[in-house]
C-alpha cells in the first residue's frame, strides 16, 4: 500500500496541509482486501494486538457486508479502535504477525479497521449499551485513551462513571497530541461520544487537585482510576530556553489541532530537538505550517531513535533533514529576545547505558551554530508528580507503582493505567497499550467487586 | 506446434474451441469477429420462429470478490427473422470456409416443422446442425427445449425426424435438468444422432435482492427460473460428459460444454471423452480474445507432453472413471505437512478438528515455535486439509505402503457371497 500523499505543501492554504494524508480504502478496495484474508484459526494477528481485537472476524464481517458487526467487533476489544486504526504501528503489531508475510504480502489490517470504523462514524452508529446499574461509582482521572477505555468498560459493566479531564475536550493524546493529517480530531471526538452514550459523565476543564480536591474524589467515589497521562516537555537545561520562538512540541502540535492554523512559521527555519514520534510530529507540522527548512537534531544516531520507521520515512518524504550525533548547547537570541540560532555540539557514542542505548558523549571543541528562527523541544514528557504525590501513591520518579496483574496502586482503592505507569526506557508508549490497560483496570475493579460482594 | 484440428462426426474445425449457441453467436458480425480472434467454430444462436425477449435477462453470482463464478440467463432463442440469420450464415461461411458453422435449431415437436427448418439452413451451407433440446427456460413452457429434452422418447423421435432429411451431421444438445443424462443421450443415439453435446444450462434462480425482495434478475418485479452456466457448473458438466463417454450404448462423439474457461478446462473435457468443446460464459465475461491463450496454452501443453495431435488425448481418462464399487478399498494416502512451507494459519487444524477426523495437532518445538503435525495413524486421507490450505506445497497427500492387496467393494462382496454359497454348500 502506497501512502496517498497530498501532492505538495500549500503555502497559501495552510489548513489544507493538515487534512488527513491517507484517504482510506474505497468500498471496492476494502472488499478485495477483506476477501484476501485467510481467516486463520487462532490467528497470530490477534495475539499481536495489545487489545486482542478478533481481527479475522472483523475482516470477515467486512467481506460479508456486516459493517456494523465489524465495527462492534473492533470497538468492543478496543474503545479507541478508530484512532488506533490510524496511529498503530501495524507493521510491528498485527500486520507484522500476519501469516501472509510468509507467502505473499500481509493484509492491510489497519486500513480495514479504519474502513469499518469510518463506516460507523459516517453512519452515526451507537455501538454499545450501558450495563444495568450496579450502584457503584468510579472516578476516572484523565480522559485520554486509557481513561476512556476504562470508563467505557466500566459503564458497560454497570458502573456510574465520571471522567475528570483537565483539558477543554476529552480524548487526550488522540484529541490533542497526534497530528491532524494522521488523526483528525473528529475521530477522537466520535470515540468520546461513544463513551458518553453509555451515560459516562465527562467533566472537562476540571483539574483534579485544583478544581476538585483529592479528598472529595476519595469521599465521593468507590474507586478511582488514575489515567492522567504525561505532562509537558521538560526543559533542555541550556541557556536561551525562555526566548521567543522556543516551543514545547506537545503544545505546538496541540495548537495545530484546533483547526486555526498559525501563519507565523511561513518561511521560517526550524530545528526540532529529539527523535521520537513527537519530534517527527513537530517537524512535519512545521513543514505544513510553511517552514522553509526543518531539521531534527538528535544526540544519538538513527539506530537509537525511538520514532517508528514509517514516521521517519514520512518525515523524510516531507523534506525534513536529520542531524545525528548533534546536541544543543545554547539557544541564541537577538536584542528583542527572539531566537536567531542554536549552538550545537558534535557527539560520539560511548558505553551502553542502563536502557541498553549507548551514551552520547560530547566532542570537546566541536561547537558550531545553526541559524534558526524556531526551536521545538521534543525530548520526552514530564510526569504529573504533584498529582501522584497528592494522591499519596508510591512511585518511581513519577512512574506510578502498580500490581502488574490488577493495576492496583499502593492505595487499593486507586488503580492506574496508561502513561502514568509507563516505565522509562521502554521505547514509545502506544495508544493501543493504554487502551488495553484501561480495560484491564476496569476488569480488575469489577473482579474485585464481584468477589467481595457489595462490601467496599 | 501440435495439430489442433478436430473432426467431430465429420464436422471439421481448425481447433477444438467453438462458441456455444448463445448471445455471442447472435449475428454474422459477432461470429466473424470470433473467427478473426481465432475461434475454430461457432454454433449459431438457436434458430426457430423469432421470439420476444424481456429485459432484464442476465445475472451472475460473485464469490468472495471474484466476478462471475456462475451466470444465468432468461433470454430466449433468436429474436431475428430466419431469413436474416440465414443470409448472415451464408456470408460468414463464405468468408471463413475452414471454420465450423453449426446451426442450432429449435422448433415445435412436429415432423414437418423439423423437415422445413433443416432444409432451409442446410441450403445456406452450414457444416452441421445442433438440435436444442436443452434450454430450460421460456421455450420449455411452450413444449420445446428442455421440455422435449427431458423425455427420451421425444428426443429419439425428433432426432429421427431430423435425420430423415439432414445431409450434414446432427448433434443433439442435451439438458442436465434430468436425473440421468445417459437416458436421453442413449435416446439421441438411437434416433440416429451423429453426436451429442452437453450440458445446456441448469435450472436456477440467481438470487433475491435483500432490500426489494425481488428476484435477481427481475422483470418489473417478477422473476422466472433461468439457465445456469459458467465456471461453477464445470464439475457437473464434466461428470455428465464422462458418464456418457463411458456408457457402453452411447457410441457417438461428444461436444463438451459447461463452464469451460481456459485451455486446462478444455483438456479435462477432452480427456474425459469430448472431441471438442463449446464456450460461452468465459467469452461473455472477457470477450472473444480469450481464445488466443486457449489455443496457445493447449498447443504448449501438447508439445510439453510430446503429443502430436489434440485428437490423441480424446477419452484418455475415460477408463479411469468408474463406479464407487470398483475403487480399491486398500489404497491409503495420508496428509503430510511441510513445516518449512507452512505459514501456520491453522486452517487445516480447525477444518480437521471440527469437521473431519481430528488428526492435525498443534505443537511447539524446542525453540517455542509452533507447528502442525498430522497424526498419520488417524488420518483417513480425505484431502480436506490440503483443500483448505492456502499455500501451494504446504500439505502433500502421500501414498503409504499398502498392507493389503488391492480389493474393491465389488470384489469383496463377490468374495463374501462366494464364501456364503460355499458354506451353504457345506451345510447341505
Amino acid at each position: 500500500m502506497t501512502i496517498k500523499k497530498i501532492p505538495r505543501i500549500s503555502l497559501t492554504h495552510l489548513e489544507t496541509n493538515f487534512q488527513e494524508v491517507d484517504r482510506g480504502l474505497t468500498n471496492q478496495e476494502a472488499l478485495e482486501e477483506a476477501n484476501r484474508c485467510l481467516y486463520c484459526y487462532d490467528a497470530p494477528c490477534i495475539k499481536a494486538c495489545p487489545t486482542g481485537i478478533d481481527i479475522p472476524t472483523f475482516i470477515k464481517k467486512i467481506a460479508s457486508g456486516n459493517l456494523l458487526g465489524s465495527a462492534k467487533t473492533i470497538m468492543s476489544a478496543n474503545p479507541v479502535g478508530a484512532s488506533c486504526a490510524r496511529v498503530c504501528p501495524t507493521e510491528e503489531l498485527c500486520e507484522g504477525a500476519c501469516v501472509l508475510n510468509h507467502s505473499t504480502k500481509p493484509i492491510m489490517i489497519g486500513n480495514l479497521q479504519r474502513f469499518a470504523t469510518d463506516w460507523a462514524i459516517h453512519n452515526d452508529k451507537t455501538l454499545f449499551e450501558p450495563g444495568e446499574r450496579n450502584g457503584k461509582t468510579i472516578a476516572v482521572i484523565g480522559g485520554g485513551p486509557a481513561g476512556l477505555s476504562a470508563a467505557r468498560e466500566l459503564a458497560r459493566l454497570g458502573y456510574d462513571v465520571t471522567i475528570f479531564e483537565a483539558a477543554e475536550q476529552a480524548g487526550g493524546l488522540n484529541t490533542y497530541g497526534i497530528v491532524s493529517f494522521r488523526l483528525p480530531q473528529k475521530i477522537s471526538f466520535w470515540e468520546v461520544s461513544q463513551v458518553k452514550k453509555l451515560n459516562v459523565k465527562i467533566r472537562t476543564n476540571t483539574v483534579v487537585g485544583g478544581d476538585i480536591s483529592i479528598q472529595e474524589l476519595l469521599d465521593s467515589f468507590d474507586r478511582i482510576v488514575l489515567a492522567a497521562g504525561m505532562a509537558h516537555v521538560p526543559n533542555l537545561g541550556i541557556p536561551g530556553e525562555d526566548l521567543s520562538g522556543v516551543y514545547d512540541a506537545i503544545e505546538f502540535v496541540k495548537a495545530t489541532k484546533s483547526g486555526q492554523v498559525s501563519e507565523d512559521f511561513v518561511g521560517k527555519r526550524v530545528v526540532v530537538i529529539g527523535a521520537g514520534n513527537t519530534a517527527i510530529d513537530g517537524a512535519t507540522c512545521s513543514v505544513r505550517l510553511g517552514a522553509e527548512n526543518v531539521k531534527i537534531l538528535y544526540r544519538r544516531t538513527q539506530e537509537e531513535m525511538t520514532a517508528y520507521d514509517f514516521e521517519y520515512e514520512f518525515a523524510k518524504q516531507d523534506g525534513v533533514e536529520f542531524r545525528w550525533l548533534t546536541a544543543p548547547k545554547r539557544i541564541i537570541g537577538d536584542e528583542d529576545g527572539r531566537v536567531t540560532g542554536i549552538e550545537c555540539l558534535k557527539m560520539q557514542l560511548g558505553e551502553p547505558e542502563a536502557d541498553g542505548r549507548r551514551r552520547p558523549i560530547a566532542i570537546p571543541g566541536s561547537e558550531y551554530v545553526i541559524p534558526v528562527d524556531v526551536v521545538i523541544k521534543a525530548i520526552g514528557q514530564t510526569r504529573h508528580l504533584e498529582l501522584i504525590e497528592q494522591l499519596g501513591l508510591e512511585h518511581d520518579s513519577g512512574v506510578v507503582k502498580v500490581n502488574q496483574e490488577t493495576l492496583q496502586t499502593s492505595n487499593p482503592r486507586i488503580y492506574a493505567c496508561g502513561d502514568v505507569i509507563f516505565g522509562k526506557g521502554k521505547g514509545e508508549a502506544m495508544v493501543v497499550t493504554a487502551a488495553q490497560q484501561g480495560k484491564n483496570a476496569a476488569h480488575a475493579i469489577h473482579r474485585q467487586f464481584s468477589t467481595v460482594g457489595t462490601a467496599h | 506446434m501440435a495439430d489442433l484440428r478436430i473432426n467431430l462426426a465429420g464436422i471439421k474445425s481448425p481447433n477444438p474451441f467453438w462458441l456455444a449457441s448463445a448471445p455471442p453467436t447472435n449475428s454474422g458480425y459477432q461470429v466473424q469477429r470470433a473467427f478473426e480472434a481465432g475461434w475454430g467454430g461457432a454454433v449459431w444462436k438457436t434458430l426457430g420462429d423469432p421470439i420476444l425477449n424481456v429485459t432484464s435477462r442476465f445475472a451472475a453470482i460473485h464469490f468472495n470478490g471474484r466476478r462471475v463464478a456462475g451466470f444465468n440467463n432468461i433470454e430466449l432463442i433468436t429474436d431475428r427473422p430466419l431469413d436474416v440469420n440465414l443470409k448472415e450464415i451464408y456470408e460468414t461461411k463464405k468468408k471463413f470456409p475452414n471454420h465450423a458453422v453449426i446451426a442450432s435449431l429449435m422448433v415445435e415437436p412436429k415432423q414437418e416443422k423439423w423437415h422445413e427448418i433443416v432444409k432451409r439452413v442446410e441450403d445456406v451451407g452450414v457444416d452441421g446442425l445442433e438440435l436444442n433440446f436443452g434450454c430450460p427456460h421460456g421455450m420449455a413452457e411452450r413444449g420445446m427445449g428442455s421440455a422435449s429434452g427431458q423425455v427420451p422418447a421425444l428426443v429419439e423421435k425428433q432426432t429421427y425426424w431430423v435425420k430423415e432429411v439432414a445431409k450434414t451431421p446432427v448433434i443433439v444438445k442435451l439438458t442436465p435438468n434430468i436425473t440421468d443424462i445417459t437416458a436421453t443421450a442413449e435416446a439421441a443415439a438411437n434416433g440416429g444422432a451423429d453426436a451429442i453435446s452437453m450440458i445446456n444450462t441448469i435450472n436456477s434462480l440467481m438470487g433475491v435482492d435483500l432490500d426489494t425482495w425481488n428476484t435477481i434478475p427481475h422483470v418489473a418485479g417478477k422473476g422466472a427460473h433461468g439457465g445456469y452456466c459458467g465456471p461453477a457448473v464445470k464439475p457437473i458438466a464434466l461428470n455428465m460428459v464422462a458418464e456418457c463417454a463411458r456408457h457402453p450404448n452411447i457410441n457417438v462423439p461428444i461436444s463438451g460444454i459447461g463452464g469451460i474457461s481456459n485451455w486446462q478446462d478444455a483438456v479435462e473435457f477432452m480427456l474425459m471423452g469430448a472431441t471438442g468443446v463449446q464456450v460461452c460464459t468465459a467469452a461473455m465475461h472477457h470477450g472473444f480474445r480469450i481464445v488466443e491463450d486457449m489455443i496457445e496454452g493447449l498447443d504448449h501443453y501438447l508439445d510439453s507432453k510430446g503429443i502430436a495431435a489434440v485428437s490423441d488425448i480424446i477419452g484418455k481418462s475415460v477408463p479411469k472413471y468408474s463406479d464407487w464399487g470398483d475403487l480399491d478399498l486398500n489404497y491409503n494416502i495420508v496428509a503430510r505437512i511441510n513445516t518449512e512451507v507452512c505459514i501456520n494459519c491453522n486452517k487445516c487444524h480447525i477444518a480437521c478438528e471440527d469437521t473431519s477426523h481430528q488428526c492435525i495437532e498443534r505443537l511447539t518445538d524446542g525453540s517455542g515455535k509452533s507447528y502442525l503435525k498430522v497424526r498419520e495413524e488417524d488420518c483417513v486421507g480425505c484431502n480436506l486439509c490440503s483443500i483448505v490450505c492456502p499455500v501451494e506445497g504446504a500439505i502433500d497427500m502421500i501414498e503409504v505402503p499398502r498392507e493389503l492387496a488391492p480389493m474393491t467393494w465389488n470384489e469383496r462382496q463377490a468374495a463374501l457371497n462366494a464364501a456364503v454359497e460355499c458354506q451353504a454348500d457345506v451345510t447341505k
